[in-house]
């Protein structure tokens, strides 16, 4: 610890801070522009600038450590003054320089009203201009569908670029020109490649890069802010629904160390239309081969009529990848009242089984956790796509340096190098053996062992996990063995134990001709249900599910109900209610309470209160926000390994087109808009 | 005046052979082995009591930038790196000493390194620089040919040089840009600290010193630092190589003593000024980054770092720029001003905005179309840009206008005048703002 005097006040910071850090540690203001806490520092905008006794000339506090600063001659402490003459005069000059070129273009730019250069402007500099000449002229670029460049307003400050070759991996941004002539550009105007690139427009102090979608359709001080949790992947990435009226306007990140940081997917991001088209918005029936609207009543008493005649037997039902707790539990508590065994949460068909224990299910090095892991081994599994943020932590892991990565599957860029071991079972085998990269893994002290739904979504998927969990290794107080899901709703629906029950059948025996005669399908669009069965699909858009359904339940999504998500590493987290559901559309567990009276097996509660207070009853943790329960080790799956027989066929990752993985993302013309890119992007490097 | 035995570029004008012979009949690589034998404390010892300040610009003691170099380290190399990135308007003493004494630098190199530890050296020779790259990697070539430097040599050091040919950009020139573009990233000047003698070439302790700094090093060596500090005043010794252009009789590099008064070099080396002394104006007395010094100060005043300093100017690589009464001498400032616009690197924001609004309200200026209060505002404009860049080329862009408005206000004032008496208010001439 070092001793340093900022503006009188004497603070203790550690000497590895910057004179920025050390500043606010004593509660002095430094504004900034270029300066941004998880990217590198530039030290370029120059706004920072304070004044250090001693030194002839201010001082950027960003990139100046305080172990840098000499004690005075008789072994004083150093002093740093933040609002002497010398600091005040040096951020006015930045101040008036920045401006000087910036259009005054407040009025109709997006950012105002939460722009860092109009607040700090306001806050440090002067109101009137002394430039004279003609302001500069920046041509807007294209760098994809979804950031809007004003070239005009950039200030060089290169946090895009920063973000972009740091966190995202791409490099796709850069500067050209020199002088007042630089601009920044992706060069060739091409899209930008990341899954990650929205952010970018985040980090952007100004108007230069804003997102495309969002643009002129609101001002900031007009929307209401809910805290929600996003569903896109099964990160669990903490966001903030903006919303005007019914209408949700934007979708940002919130931060969460945790989790996020403070970045979110563009998928999580720019969804916000595909929350408004394709939406269900009210009950409909089949009748002579073709859909009609219908009331509630009628859709019940459809389901009612249909549900009489069948054996519990030959009833069944299966959640989907975006459905909350709480009406998986509502469902999974009329099943139990119908009789029926046959529930399954698994529509990909992974073989992961809740009766081992919660350990075997989940994430267990957790997210944060990656950054203290020293190898790491992926099996079946494309982290880049299956959850970008989480594979942004994985490459700042690896940017810290001496981390080896191995890779079973399918050979993709990662953007961090990794080692390429196989594409199969049969290359895990031989690493559980020990060779190749095996070698290296056995040494490292903390192992983590990332598995994919590729991997488990298979008929030999049990063997396959429990070659993994050998792999990983059980050590005392570490567990590496870590399993990606790619639904939110994954983790929650096996904690509820939402599997097929004594007897049943699970989700792929439903699905097959003739195994039921009523299924009931809760927002689960991802999987081919065969002719014959009577189908209730209750979900939200006109998708997949709604096309082989019967009768139709018009559903909440996630920005329309409170609900709570389990994420990958199993933590509980809520999300609120943004906005209501359109048209008759209702919140899932309510309609799912209403049905149970028409089927003469009513559920026990008439309130979200009340069922959370049953859910909590039944399963504890689910009242534990934001922590992680452990259960179960791994012994008994890890002494598993090599019994049963595993398939050649390599892996194959569970998400092939990042943009279009769920009936929200597949009625989004944006997400639709991105897919195309990437496709011909795919294809174009395929042709060379 | 410098006797000629007293010269260390003995070949500066390239009348002899500049390759490895002629170089060896001049006295280069003799008996380099025996300083080397001394020992590298004794090399650090002998250059500092030189006094040899570096002839870069900055005028930094040499001795002691090579003493700052950490001990040497496997797995953290030494490096030296020469700056030949000559690219100061008006300087061009670097190019001489490559195209015609190229040997004494790479002897030079071989000294440095020995005394720095360090067992590679880089040279980063200026884009446009053709004919000295081509000597000097021939030259390089002879030397290992020669068995004077390379992985085994008759010296006794692992010694490997690598000339590096930049792309012409001025900024390159600042040290850190310079590793920068060296590496192969785009050349901007780094934060410091930390400095290259902690963090330089590919993040391992790096000392960056000028061609010339490095070329007199092994003379020095040879004819003891007493010699070379019986050059000069205090503080300001040795030899140095003057570039004088402009409007004197007869333009040329000089190597001459340090403080060698003004009217003295020019008399002796130069013909006097065109015109006679009194036509003479003003003297941009050390590359174009350094203020101006009207006449009357700069005619007796001796050409070293501190006097210089003194009349608020700078002797920077000692590129003398003579200018007569013809001159117009704001249009020559506002020329200098548009060189800095053009070269400013962008990456921080007062010099990036700041050069080119110094450049268009000094343009307009030269031509009178300007407010009189705007000269206050432009000096107040140069002091938010000077020392609050992450290199000196703020300050650069910032000081000759400094030197203008410091010493030829009354110019800029009857420009603006005669401008708004002017019945017609034509563009003087297509220049500056007029001409974008």
């Amino acid at each position: 610890m070092t001793k340093l005097i900022v503006d009188g006040t004497e603070v203790d910071v550690p000497a590895e801070y910057t004179l920025l850090q050390a500043c606010e540690e004593a509660g002095a203001e430094i504004p900034r522009f270029c300066y941004h806490e998880r990217l590198s520092i530039a030290g370029n905008c120059r706004m920072c600038l304070v004044e250090l006794k001693g030194a002839p000339k201010p001082v950027a506090s960003c990139a100046w450590a305080v172990r840098d600063c000499r004690p005075g001659p008789n072994g004083e402490a150093p002093e740093v003054f933040t609002k002497s003459k010398m600091a005040r005069k040096a951020r006015n000059g930045v101040m008036e320089f920045l401006l000087i070129n910036h259009p005054l273009d407040c009025p109709i730019c997006d950012q105002g009203g939460e722009c860092d250069l109009q607040d700090q402007a306001m806050a440090f500099g002067v109101d009137t201009s002394r430039f004279a000449e003609n302001k500069r002229a920046v041509e807007d670029k294209y760098i994809g569908p979804l950031v809007r460049t004003s070239m005009n307003r950039c200030i060089h400050c290169t946090r895009c670029v920063r973000f972009t070759a740091e966190v995202a991996g791409t490099s796709d941004m850069g500067a050209i020109g020199r002088g007042e002539d630089m601009e920044i550009t992706t060069y060739l105007e091409t899209a930008m490649h990341s899954e990650l690139q929205g952010n970018v427009a985040d980090i952007c102090p100004v108007g230069a890069l804003l997102p495309k979608p969002y643009s002129f359709k609101a001002r900031p001080w007009e929307l209401g802010k809910t805290e929600s949790i996003d569903v896109m992947d099964a990160v669990g990435s903490a966001i903030r629904v903006d919303t005007r009226g019914r209408e949700v306007m934007r979708i940002l990140p919130r931060i969460n160390d945790a989790v996020n940081e403070e970045w979110i997917s563009d998928k999580t991001r720019q969804i916000v239309d595909g929350l408004k088209t394709q939406r269900l918005d009210r009950p409909f029936i089949r009748e002579n081969g073709r859909l009609r609207a219908a009331s509630w009543s009628e859709a019940f008493n459809a389901i009612g009529a249909r549900m009489k005649s069948a054996s519990p037997d030959r009833i069944g039902a299966i959640a989907g990848d975006l459905c909350a707790v709480e009406e998986m539990f509502a469902l999974k508590l009329l099943m139990e009242k119908l009789g029926s065994p046959n529930i399954d949460c698994r529509q990909d068909g992974a073989k992961l089984d809740p009766s081992l224990g919660r350990t075997s299910y989940l994430f267990n090095a957790t997210i944060a956790g990656i950054e203290h892991v020293d190898a790491l081994m992926i099996i079946g599994s494309n982290p880049r796509r299956e959850a970008p943020v989480l594979n942004a932590r994985i490459r700042k892991r690896w940017r810290a340096g001496n981390f080896p990565v191995g890779l079973i599957g399918e050979a993709v860029d990662l953007t961090y190098p990794y080692k390429y071991i196989g594409a199969g079972a049969g290359s895990l085998s031989d690493v559980v053996a020990g060779k190749d990269f095996g070698e290296d893994f056995a040494k490292a002290a903390k192992p983590l062992v990332i598995v994919g739904q590729g991997a488990l979504a298979r008929a030999d998927g049990a063997a396959i996990l429990a070659l993994a969990a050998k792999v990983a290794g059980t050590k005392e107080g570490w567990t590496g063995l870590s399993i990606l899901h790619t639904a939110a709703a994954r983790v929650g629906g096996l904690d509820l134990n939402f599997v097929p029950q004594a007897g049943g059948k699970d989700a792929i025996a439903m699905a097959e001709a003739g195994a039921l005669d009523v299924l009931f399908n809760l927002g689960a669009d991802e999987i081919d249900i065969a002719p014959g069965a009577f189908v209730i699909y209750q979900g939200t858009h006109g998708d997949r599910g709604a096309h082989r359904a019967d009768v139709i339940l018009p559903g909440a999504t996630y920005t329309e109900k409170s609900g709570t998500y389990v994420n990958t590493e199993g933590r509980v987290q809520i999300a609120d209610r943004a906005c209501f559901p359109p048209g008759d559309a209702r919140e899932d567990w309510a309609i799912l309470r209403a049905l149970s009276d028409v089927l003469g097996a009513r559920l026990p509660f008439d309130s979200l209160v009340q069922l959370r207070r049953l859910l909590h009853e039944r399963h504890p943790h689910f009242a534990r926000q934001d922590r992680i329960e452990r259960g179960g080790d791994l012994q008994a799956l890890a002494a598993k390994a090599g019994q049963g027989t595993t398939d050649k066929a390599g892996f194959v990752a569970a998400v092939q087109d990042f943009y279009l993985t769920n009936p929200i993302a597949r009625a989004s013309a944006v997400m639709a808009e991105c897919s195309a890119l990437a496709l011909d992007r795919q294809m174009r490097h395929a042709a060379e | 005046m410098l006797a000629d035995k007293d010269r260390i570029f003995t070949n500066l004008y390239g009348f002899g052979d500049w390759g490895l012979e002629g170089a060896r009949e001049r006295g280069a690589w003799d008996n380099t082995k025996a300083f080397l034998d001394k020992g590298k404390d004794w090399i650090i010892a002998e250059m500092k009591a030189s006094g040899l300040r570096g002839r870069g610009g900055a005028g930094f003691p040499t001795g002691l930038k090579w003493s700052f170099m950490p001990k040497a380290d496997p797995a953290r190399p030494s490096y030296l790196v020469v700056n030949a990135d000559e690219s100061e308007p008006g300087t061009c003493k670097d190019r001489e000493i490559m195209r015609n004494d190229p040997h004494l630098l790479i002897e030079g190199c071989l000294v440095a390194c020995f005394a720095m530890e360090a067992h590679a050296c880089y040279i980063y020779i200026r884009g446009e620089y053709i004919l000295e790259r081509e000597r000097l990697e021939a030259a390089v070539a002879q030397a290992y040919e020669a068995g004077l430097i390379g992985k085994d040599n008759v010296h006794g050091w692992p010694f490997d040089c690598y000339v590096h040919h930049g792309a012409g950009a001025y900024i390159c020139g600042e040290e850190t840009a310079l590793l920068e573009s060296l590496e192969g990233k785009k050349g901007m000047p780094r934060l410091k600290p930390p400095f290259p003698a902690n963090m330089g070439l590919y993040g391992s302790p790096t000392t960056v010193n000028n061609v010339e700094s490095i070329a007199v090093a092994p003379t020095i060596l040879r004819r003891g630092a007493a010699w070379f500090a019986g050059f000069g005043a205090k503080n300001n010794t040795g030899t140095k190589v003057f570039c004088i252009s402009g409007h004197v009789n007869k333009p040329c590099n000089v190597e001459d003593a340090m403080s060698i008064p003004f009217r003295e070099l020019i008399d002796t080396h130069c013909g006097g000024i065109r015109g006679g002394w009194d036509n003479l104006l003003a003297v941009i007395p050390g590359g174009s980054s350094v203020p101006l010094v009207p006449a009357h100060e700069i005619i007796d005043a001796p050409m070293d770092f501190d006097t210089l300093r003194n009349l608020k100017s700078g002797l920077g690589t000692a590129a003398v720029i003579v200018m007569d009464k013809s001159t117009d001498i704001v249009r020559a400032i506002a020329r200098i001003s548009y060189f800095y616009k053009h070269e400013s690197c962008g990456q921080c924001t007062p010099c990036r905005e700041g050069t080119g609004w110094m450049w268009r309200v000094i343009s307009r200026m030269a031509e009178g179309r300007a407010h009189k209060r705007e000269i206050d505002m432009l000096l107040e404009v140069t002091t938010q840009v000077e020392g609050h860049t992450i290199c000196a080329l703020g300050d650069a862009a910032a000081w000759p206008i400094q030197g203008l408005i410091r010493h030829f206000r009354p110019e800029i004032e009857k420009r603006i005048d005669a401008y708004s008496h002017k019945a017609s208010h034509e563009p003087v001439e297509a220049y500056g703002v007029a001409a974008e």
